[in-house]
């Protein structure tokens, strides 16, 4: 069942993307990829849908943008990446583009500049929100906690370049949890 | 000219090294932005992030601004095929790679073994944002409180709400008219 991938054409690719790329405010992208792929489509069934979201999210890249190419590839090669692509991300980059010059044009504006505090500090809740619920897990777990703190403060306090911390802690956090023939605790 | 390269050299390497998001390279891109290429100030770093709470798509879409900034319209367009493209095309080959090793029990070590990075990394972009956007020592107690508030209030209602995350944006921008205005 899950083998027998439709024909896409590259077309109704684009437009499918292209619709989540332009509605998608708020973040959240998966759920609305789900949505459109498994609900909607039906291009992907749940299973299909959760393997290709384990490789986006563990390929470096935004987790949106690896989604389209896996699943374009998956439907259409080659073409179908890049056309999915395309689509997850022209939508937005047109309409950030527009805010960008709006926002050149005006920000020196006192009245525009308090309201970009606002919402500068809102970003800021939103983002401490994001990171404690996808991040609750790792928190709390003494042996994963070390490794938050140790690049929390690698990169955050003393600004050591992001490839030398990869490079350094990833193969060690790996190797933590590298696999063991006897079952252990999750 | 030069700038441009610059500038794709830059967001080439952020792209490559996005581990679990785009919002993972939050402070490295604000530290190599702002402190060691002066491209944008502190300040501008934080409302281009936070503009880009409000466009729909990828939300890391706004780095195409910091572009904007350096080199105007040529900038915008280099800046975002450097940001997406390499990692887009690495995600494609390693995909076939990565679908030939299912089932290893590698995979479920690297997904374990990088999710603490990954908070980690997210968290120091909190700190990062955070130093200028909720607690500006420059700026008064009272536009600090202000700004801390709304940050507090935001995490609290997502917490507890299915709110889109988009409006909390927009209210914290009417807090700020209102409020400080």
């Amino acid at each position: 069942m899950s083998d027998a991938t439709p024909r896409v054409s590259l077309g109704k690719l684009f437009r499918v993307f292209g619709l989540i790329g332009l509605t998608s405010f708020g973040g959240g992208i998966v759920a609305y990829l789900r949505r459109a792929l498994v609900d909607k489509e039906k291009w992907l069934d749940e299973d299909g849908f959760m393997a290709a979201l384990e490789i986006a999210q563990t390929l470096p890249g935004l987790n949106s943008t690896n989604m389209s190419v896996i699943v374009g590839r998956k439907l259409r090669g080659p073409a179908g990446a890049l056309v999915a692509t395309l689509g997850m991300i022209l939508p937005g980059a047109v309409i950030v583009t527009a805010l960008g010059f709006t926002y050149v044009a005006l920000r020196h504006d006192p009245k525009v500049a308090v309201v970009l505090t606002g919402v500068a500090a809102a970003a800021v809740g939103l983002l401490v929100q994001v990171t404690l619920k996808i991040g609750w897990k790792q928190l709390i777990r003494p042996q994963d906690l070390l490794f938050v703190v140790v690049v929390f403060v690698l990169v955050g306090i003393f600004h050591v370049s992001l490839l030398v911390t990869l490079i350094a802690v990833a193969p060690l956090a790996i190797w933590v949890h590298r696999p063991r023939t006897e079952k252990e605790a999750a | 000219m030069s700038k441009i390269v610059e500038l794709i050299n830059v967001f080439a390497l952020l792209s490559l090294l996005a581990v679990g998001g785009g919002t993972a390279v939050l402070p490295e891109m604000e530290h190599v932005t702002v402190e060691r290429c002066h491209w944008v100030s502190d300040t501008q770093f934080a409302e281009i992030y936070s503009l880009g709470q409000l466009a729909p798509g990828p939300n890391m879409t706004c780095v195409a601004l910091i572009g904007y900034e350096v080199s105007g319209v040529a900038g915008l367009l280099a800046v975002l095929v450097a940001f997406f493209f390499p990692a887009c095309l690495l995600c494609y080959f390693a995909s076939k790679v990565w679908d030939a090793a299912e089932g290893s029990p590698w995979r479920d070590a690297v997904q374990r073994g990088m999710a603490p990075i990954v908070i980690g990394l997210m968290l120091a972009g909190c700190y990062a944002l955070g130093k200028t956007a909720s607690y500006n020592p420059a700026k008064d107690w009272d536009v600090n409180l202000l700004t801390l508030g709304i940050g507090a209030a935001v995490a609290v209602i997502l917490s507890l709400t299915r709110i889109n995350p988009a409006l909390t944006i927009l209210s914290g921008g009417a807090a700020g008219f209102f409020l400080l205005g």
